[in-house]
């Protein structure tokens, strides 16, 4: 799995938010279309592609995508 | 004699290896009532059994989902006074996120298999006179929803449908069918359930009475239905929600 797969899904879960502004350094909750509805759909994303949990506390703990990106990958080599 | 007595009734409890169906379980033990408990865990259903004051108790492993667990468990029963269905899951899904499987998934278990069960109850005889059905629903899909909700929603709303409908063709024999639809409740599925934690303090700071339920306030609101106190009522839905839907 690649960051840019990553971006690419993460993106995805956006309707009105450009792909070009989702970056690996992107602050999340800085996004304009940010919310809990989104924020739900990108750990629902994560679930169903990354079969990976990712819990709404450790979402709370992290800012930038690559550093959501990097929680799934380690949470993958734990599996 | 209490109105609100179950000594001498035999009920049937599914999803009693933990959350709401456990307390439900044991409160009713406490009342008096003989129960038949059920469930998919065997071992957290066993430490549902531990916790039942009394006797004449009977724990009976199986998955409502699978027809022949669901065929069995029914022949197993004796006639019964009382059924609390209460066994079901929680997703947390945008819409946009859902697949065939997921819907699927839920309504099977928090919708058909309620109704398939109580379905076998019917035909094979298994309902005294006078015998009351309890579905533990939700205030979501039927009094309000949420973020990620819109399958349950269907799966429980669901439920308030179907027993007005068997309220009315099992009345001729005082066979009563209600619901409960609680707010969110203090329970594992809660805590695993995206739902229930990605806005925990701004969800809680919602409901009026400044906190989630917990399990035996349910579990109360069944001995109400399930007993003499309730024989006037029947086809209805009773909301137990610390006051988040007057909102």
């Amino acid at each position: 799995m690649s960051i840019d797969e990553f971006l690419k899904n993460f993106a995805d879960q956006f309707d009105e938010t450009d792909a070009s502004l989702i970056k690996p350094d992107t602050r999340f909750r800085d996004i304009d279309e940010w919310s809990s509805l989104n924020a739900l759909a990108v750990l629902n994303m994560i679930g169903k592609k990354y079969k990976v949990i990712i819990t709404a506390d450790e979402l709370r703990r992290i800012n930038t995508i690559k550093e959501l990106y990097d929680l799934v990958i380690s949470k993958k080599s734990v599996k | 004699m209490n109105p609100f007595s179950l000594s001498g009734k035999t009920i049937l409890v599914t999803g009693a290896s933990s959350g709401i169906g456990r307390a439900i379980a044991v409160v009713c033990a406490n009342m008096g009532a003989t129960l038949f408990i059920t469930g998919r865990n065997i071992e957290r259903l066993t430490e549902t059994f531990t916790l039942m004051n009394g006797s004449g108790h009977q724990q009976l492993p199986s998955d409502l989902t699978v027809e022949e667990e669901l065929q069995s468990l029914v022949s197993l029963l004796p006639p019964l006074d009382g059924m609390v269905s209460n066994a079901g899951i929680l997703k947390s899904l945008v819409f946009k996120s859902v697949e065939k499987n997921d819907l699927n998934e839920i309504m099977q278990i928090n919708t058909f298999a309620p109704i398939h069960l109580t379905r076998l109850l019917v035909q094979q005889k298994k309902l005294i006179k006078g015998a009351s059905l309890v579905f533990i629903s939700s205030i979501n899909g039927n009094n309000c929803a949420s973020v990620g909700s819109s399958l349950y929603a269907a799966s429980k709303c669901a439920l308030n449908g179907f027993i007005k409908g068997i309220a009315l063709e099992l009345a001729p024999r005082f066979i009563r069918v209600n619901c409960i639809n609680p707010g969110m409740i203090e329970t594992g599925l809660m805590k695993k359930s995206l739902f229930g934690s990605l806005e925990y303090e701004n969800d809680v700071a919602k409901y009026p009475l400044k906190r989630y339920g917990k399990p035996e306030e349910v579990a109360y609101a069944t001995v109400y239905l399930l007993s003499e106190a309730s024989q006037w009522v029947t086809g209805t839905s009773l909301v137990i929600d610390g006051g988040y839907t007057i909102l």
